[in-house]
């Protein structure tokens, strides 16, 4: 009950004008950047970082954080009406949610989104709040096998539980991990397929690919096939929020199964991406028709929407803890309170009570207005729909194009987006998907650096995989869902034995 | 009368000087290029320099931070050497402008930057886990005894910290396993969770964790202790932890902070960060930065730079011969 009192003392510490004006102003400007792809939160937050300098560390924080929950909800906004996701845990959002804008239903597919991502943060905080001190202790127990148990469950669920043909899905993923050794290999220190050039020095940045593939590639097949973005002009009115909101408690399964993985995701360091894609998946795993996702099901934007918060909302909480940033966005907010003389880790807590309960209360007091915000503002973002294709569509490229540009301020990366544009294009024709494509480049590195270096401390026994209960069962977790869909058939005609003996018997 | 003539002398020199000094400004915002991820020392650095220099008003201009930690800062370095003649980028370097071209054969030499100023020098310290050995002697003894090696982490591969554990191998003949971690951060929480024995952290790098009493110090490799003696934990100051020759483990090293610009710039362009850079040292921002991470104070520019930046080069490049790291 302690925690309580503490949250009390920081909703007191916020309540001043002052504060809520800086909220409502870090909102909005969260989700302007949101909005445009590739500029996104990690950006957003690094260009109005200087801004802050002359504020107090809790108005700072309160303005900081409130760019990230409304960069947070603007992503889903170009994911849903223009399938460009804007930050990497978008990707998921795409399937369903743009086919169901392509339906004219943008105006209940942004809905479902907005507050399934209001339902994720929140459950985050409320575990933030309670559990804090007993999650850091966990986070510590993650070391390279662990961490690679846990990209192995991610990887092995696509193949798993994917609806694509398999091999389809595994040339794709493969594709994805060769392209994420381009660059400096950190643990031999040298460098992979850059053939001597300066500008492939830094690897492939992840959202310059997805820029590509998902923005640049729909823009070639809708001038291809003549037609105007397909969504229609949206009713939109507090009716189909209301329905929407209506039908929420069909859908409290997914929203609490999405709600923990992102969770759990999320305070893993690092596995803020993985939750969205792992959400989708055990949606559409656990559903009675899977095959209608992909087809502009709400429920599959219900499960990675509420996923993708949860654990970008609880990737904030080793940033605290332990000091370790869980996503880009958190690694920039970690920069600020550095500025301010407050170091990130187990003492935090313990030494400036009212920072970490001023923004813990903030993440409460945010998510509430950023929702109400961009509810009211729906009507704006889903008229775009209603401006002609031959105008939108410059724009998009424009803005897709300064986006991919501004992550590093390379002109290579341009030209490196049209040609994910042309081979996300060609991926599209043949019926690769895409998605294991993305998946590999952003976490191959980083499961590759942690299976090496499991094997170096080991000395190369993969027993190491196994060696106590936590590793243990995700790894074997992990492999049952590389399976799974064998097992499932073996089950399956294990029942019909079992079955006719029973009547027999 | 004297007195007068000469302090009348002393105004016109001065009056005369300042037009000289004011001779250069940046017209457009200066980018202060960080060869590191976020949240590491650099960019640390950094943003205390841009809260310093805006804070104090020291320039027109603002600053802005740039990360350029791709290819362990190897972006950086290339982005610095083909910004030739541009006056308005300054990087942040340490000891990778002379580790990273051996090791990976990158085409770049610090000597074709611009040398600004030393700013600081960093601190490497051999730390381990707060339940494990409590002296150096004990450690190298379980490390000797382990039936398999001890892990030791640290940052990237064939750089400061995987040098300092290939020394300390040679020193004591006890093995390590070296795991290379993206960032000191990281390689900290790893000792903190137990899965490495130990790590060679810089004092900020592993300062939060050693607060919190998780981790313990064990030795500073340096010729002396660190001199700052307000107490950082409970019972210790940086002065407190040994030096590891003293605890008779006979390896020193320290890396450099320091600033460069593009090459090709004008001498007054120069000057004026090595102005502006001074300036900085004289706040209290930085003085606080300083006692905060452990940091050996230092300013160098001129010839006194460049000077300290051959030497240093050349230790370097000895060391990383010694332990093998040199690309063929």
């Amino acid at each position: 009950m302690e925690a309580f009192g503490l949250l009390l003392h920081g909703f007191a510490v916020l309540l001043t004008w002052k504060t809520l004006v800086l909220m409502m102003v870090g909102l909005v400007l969260g989700i302007f950047v949101g909005v445009l792809p590739g500029l996104g939160g990690p950006n957003g937050v690094a260009i109005l970082l200087p801004l802050t300098f002359t504020m107090d560390p809790t108005s700072a924080i309160v303005m900081l954080s409130c760019i990230y929950w409304g960069a947070l909800f603007g992503g889903a906004i170009t994911s849903i009406l223009f399938n460009i996701p804007g930050e990497a845990w978008s990707v998921a959002t795409t399937f369903d949610g743009y086919p169901m804008a392509q339906q004219g239903r943008a105006a209940e597919a942004l809905t479902a989104a907005f507050t399934s991502s209001f339902i994720g943060s929140l459950v985050a905080v409320l575990l933030i709040t309670f559990l804090a001190p007993l999650i850091s202790s966990f986070a510590l127990k993650f070391g390279p096998p662990e961490f690679f148990a846990v990209y192995l469950l991610t990887f092995c669920s696509f193949v798993g539980l994917g609806r694509e043909a398999k091999h389809k899905t595994v040339i794709s993923m493969s594709l994805g991990l060769l392209l994420a050794g381009v660059g400096m290999d950190t643990v031999s220190g040298q460098l992979r397929m850059t053939f001597g050039s300066a500008e492939l020095l830094r690897g492939i940045n992840f959202l310059v690919a997805v820029i590509g593939l998902f923005g640049i590639s729909e823009i070639l097949l809708t001038m291809e096939e003549r037609l105007a973005l397909r969504g229609h002009a949206a009713a939109i009115s507090l009716r189909v929020v209301l329905s929407v909101w209506k039908d929420l408690p069909k859908y409290w399964v997914t929203l609490l199964r999405s709600s923990f993985i992102g969770c759990w995701l999320g305070i893993t360091p690092g596995g803020a991406i993985a939750a969205s894609f792992m959400g989708y998946n055990l949606a559409k795993r656990f559903a009675k028709d899977p095959d209608s996702f992909g087809k502009g099901r709400i429920e599959g934007v219900f499960a990675p929407e509420t996923a993708a918060h949860a654990s970008g909302t609880s990737a904030l909480l080793p940033m605290l803890a332990l000091g370790i940033p869980g996503s880009g966005t958190a690694a920039i907010l970690l920069g600020g309170l550095m500025v301010w003389g407050l170091n990130p880790g187990p003492l935090l807590f313990v030494e400036h009570k009212d920072f970490v309960w001023g923004l813990i209360a903030s993440m409460y007091l945010g998510n509430v207005v950023g929702l109400i915000l961009v509810l009211t503002t729906v009507p704006i973002f889903a008229s775009i729909l209603r401006v002609p294709f031959a105008a939108v569509a410059p724009m998009i490229v424009v803005s897709c194009a300064i986006g991919a540009y501004a992550i590093q301020n390379a002109m290579f990366d341009i030209w490196l987006m049209l040609g994910f544009g042309v081979v996300g294009y060609v991926f599209k024709k043949i019926g690769i998907p895409l998605a294991p494509f993305t998946l590999a480049l952003v976490l191959g590195s980083r499961a590759e650096d942690a299976f090496r270096l499991s094997m170096i401390g080991s000395g190369g026994d993969m027993k190491v995989f196994w060696s106590n209960g936590l590793v243990g069962s995700i790894t074997t977790l992990a492999i049952l869902l590389l399976f799974w869909p064998v097992l499932d058939k073996a089950f399956g005609s294990l029942g019909r034995l079992w079955r006719p003996a029973k009547v027999a018997g | 009368m004297r007195n007068i003539m000469k302090s009348a002398a002393a105004l016109t020199a001065m009056l005369a000087s300042v037009p000289a000094v004011a001779g250069w400004e940046p017209t457009k915002p200066v980018e202060i290029v960080v060869a590191a991820g976020a949240g590491g020392a650099s960019d640390q650095m950094a943003r205390m320099m841009q809260a310093a220099i805006q804070k104090n008003n020291l320039m027109k201009q603002p600053m802005v931070v740039s990360l350029k930690g791709g290819a362990s800062g190897a972006e950086a370095l290339m982005y610095m050497k083909s910004s030739e003649g541009d006056p308005n980028k300054v990087l942040i370097a340490y000891s990778l402008i002379y580790m990273l071209p051996l090791s990976a054969k990158i085409p770049f030499n610090w000597r074709e930057l611009t040398p600004v100023s030393v700013v600081a020098l960093d601190q490497f310290v051999l730390w381990d886990n707060a339940s494990g050995p409590k002296t150096v002697k004990e450690f190298i003894e379980a490390a000797k005894a382990a039936s398999s090696p001890f892990k030791m982490g640290g940052t990237g591969s064939k750089r400061e910290d995987h040098v300092l554990t290939v020394f300390v191998e040679q020193k004591t003949g006890a093995k390590f396993s070296y795991l290379p971690y993206k960032s000191g951060g990281e390689a900290a929480t790893q000792l903190v969770g137990s899965h490495t024995e130990s790590n060679v952290n810089n004092p900020s790098e592993n300062l939060e964790v050693w607060r919190a009493g998780q981790v313990r110090a064990l030795c500073v490799f340096d010729k002396e202790r660190i001199s700052y003696t307000t107490k950082v934990t409970e019972t210790q100051s940086w002065h407190d932890i040994p030096t590891c020759k003293e605890e008779g483990l006979d390896v020193q090293y320290l890396m450099l902070r320091a600033l460069f610009l593009p090459g090709k710039v004008t001498a007054e362009q120069q000057a004026f960060y090595v102005d502006l850079f001074q300036k900085v040292t004289q706040t209290a921002e930085y003085k606080d930065y300083m006692e905060k991470q452990a940091l050996k104070p230092i300013f160098l520019t001129g010839k006194d730079m460049l000077q300290f930046l051959e030497e240093d080069d050349t230790l370097n490049k000895s060391l990383m011969t010694e332990a093998g790291f040199v690309a063929k």
